[in-house]
């Protein structure tokens, strides 16, 4: 099984820009399925960003959250061939963590 | 009301007149020409978006609106159908219990045919299509088939259009009276109105493409197929071929077929064998 995190990460300039696919169902608790029974709620808690051991990108989610959700932002202060480290945790506890190297 | 029975009959007979004085160059009606259909069809959305270029259509409402292209190129750097994609590549090399595997069905091993599909099957006498033969696969070694509109499907149909992107698409008509009659059977499933609205499948992709519904813009009939199966953020999944006939018909209030009916089929057999040359670039995002 690939990892769930698609992410790239390009730096340009001081400014890195990084974009991020994250497989999850990300269910919200109100959605029922075909036998009419509710699915329980499934989804990511915290998604965290790190590089050089700093966190540049902490996300506290809830269920308002898009199924696979996107995630693009910019940060300074890395350079290309750092490496940032992706990870999730969702409320079941399940949890899953990548690296990438800034091109 | 007198009046207007007259002034109706005098209409309708002037309209006969003017039937019987039009050019006896008028090919009847009842003989099927896919060649000229296709020419007819193609043409009809050349000249009606003479500024698209033509293997731009395969790419749906983007090639309609320069704002949503846009947004769609900058969607294209990271493709939400990648997981499908990832997905089926995996399934395809992944043998069956008896060992065997998806490529052992196909020519040339599945890798870059879709654009032969769907094609006219002269012993069975009807049109097979991708997903069917798929699914026909799967039956043949021994396992269960898969739903016809997402998911495993999906992917699966994801990476073969995938190892076909670019190469143009080539629907056989063969010479046999069968295959006319499934060409002429798709056309008329597709030019028919039905359902509480009263729309087929021509109101919107015929004569209306680039036009908005409510907040999406409307896909050409020419090429629709191409770019099968998508990824549509309205549906925050993938979505197979049999899905997308499937939706048309419940959006415009009709009663859907099973996918894979022989109607389906057929439609799919003239959408696609309209659709010739025109590259295959699925797997496909859609708003």
């Amino acid at each position: 099984m690939a990892s769930s995190i698609r992410v790239r990460a390009t730096a340009n300039g001081d400014i890195t820009e990084v974009q991020t696919l994250i497989q999850h169902p990300m269910d919200t608790g109100l959605v029922k399925d075909s036998k009419g029974e509710l699915i329980p709620a499934h989804f990511i808690q915290r998604l965290k960003f790190e590089c050089n051991g700093k966190d540049v990108f902490v996300a506290d989610w809830g269920t308002a959250v898009s199924k696979d959700p996107y995630v693009k932002f910019s940060f300074k202060g890395a350079k290309k061939g750092d490496e940032l480290k992706i990870s999730w945790t969702d409320n079941k506890g399940a949890s899953d963590t990548t690296t990438a190297k800034i091109s | 009301m007198k009046a207007r029975t007259s002034l109706l009959l005098g209409s309708l007979s002037a309209a006969l007149v003017a039937f019987a004085l039009t050019s006896p160059r008028v090919v009847a009606a009842d003989k099927v020409d896919p060649v000229a259909d296709a020419k007819t069809f193609q043409n009809f959305f050349f000249q009606k978006f003479a500024d698209v270029k033509h293997e731009d259509f395969v790419n749906g409402p983007y090639s309609m609106n320069a704002d949503m292209k846009r947004q769609w190129q900058e969607k294209e750097e990271f493709p939400p159908y990648e997981f499908a994609l990832d997905a089926g590549k995996e399934m395809f090399a992944t043998p069956f219990k008896n060992g065997k595997t998806y490529a052992d069905c196909f020519p040339n091993g599945g890798i870059g045919i879709r654009q032969n599909y769907p094609y006219f099957d002269t012993g069975e006498g009807k049109v097979v299509t991708l997903e069917l033969a798929l699914n026909r696969c799967r039956e043949a070694n021994g396992e269960a088939p898969y739903s016809y509109v997402k998911d495993e499907m999906a992917s699966l149909t994801a990476y073969m259009a995938f190892t076909s992107r670019g190469k143009p698409m080539d629907i056989k008509i063969p010479d046999d009276p069968r295959a006319l009659e499934a060409f002429e059977n798709g056309k008329r499933y597709f030019y028919t109105r039905r359902g509480q609205l009263n729309f087929s499948c021509a109101s919107c992709h015929v004569q209306s493409p680039g036009e908005r519904i409510r907040a999406e813009i409307l896909a050409p009939a020419l090429g629709i197929l191409n770019a099968m199966p998508i990824y549509r953020s309205e549906w925050s999944g993938m979505g197979t071929i049999s899905r997308r006939f499937v939706t048309c018909n419940s959006q415009t209030r009709a009663v859907p077929l099973e996918p894979q009916s022989d109607e389906y089929r057929d439609v799919e057999y003239f959408l696609s064998y309209v659709a010739n040359g025109l590259p295959i670039s699925g797997p496909g995002a859609r708003p």
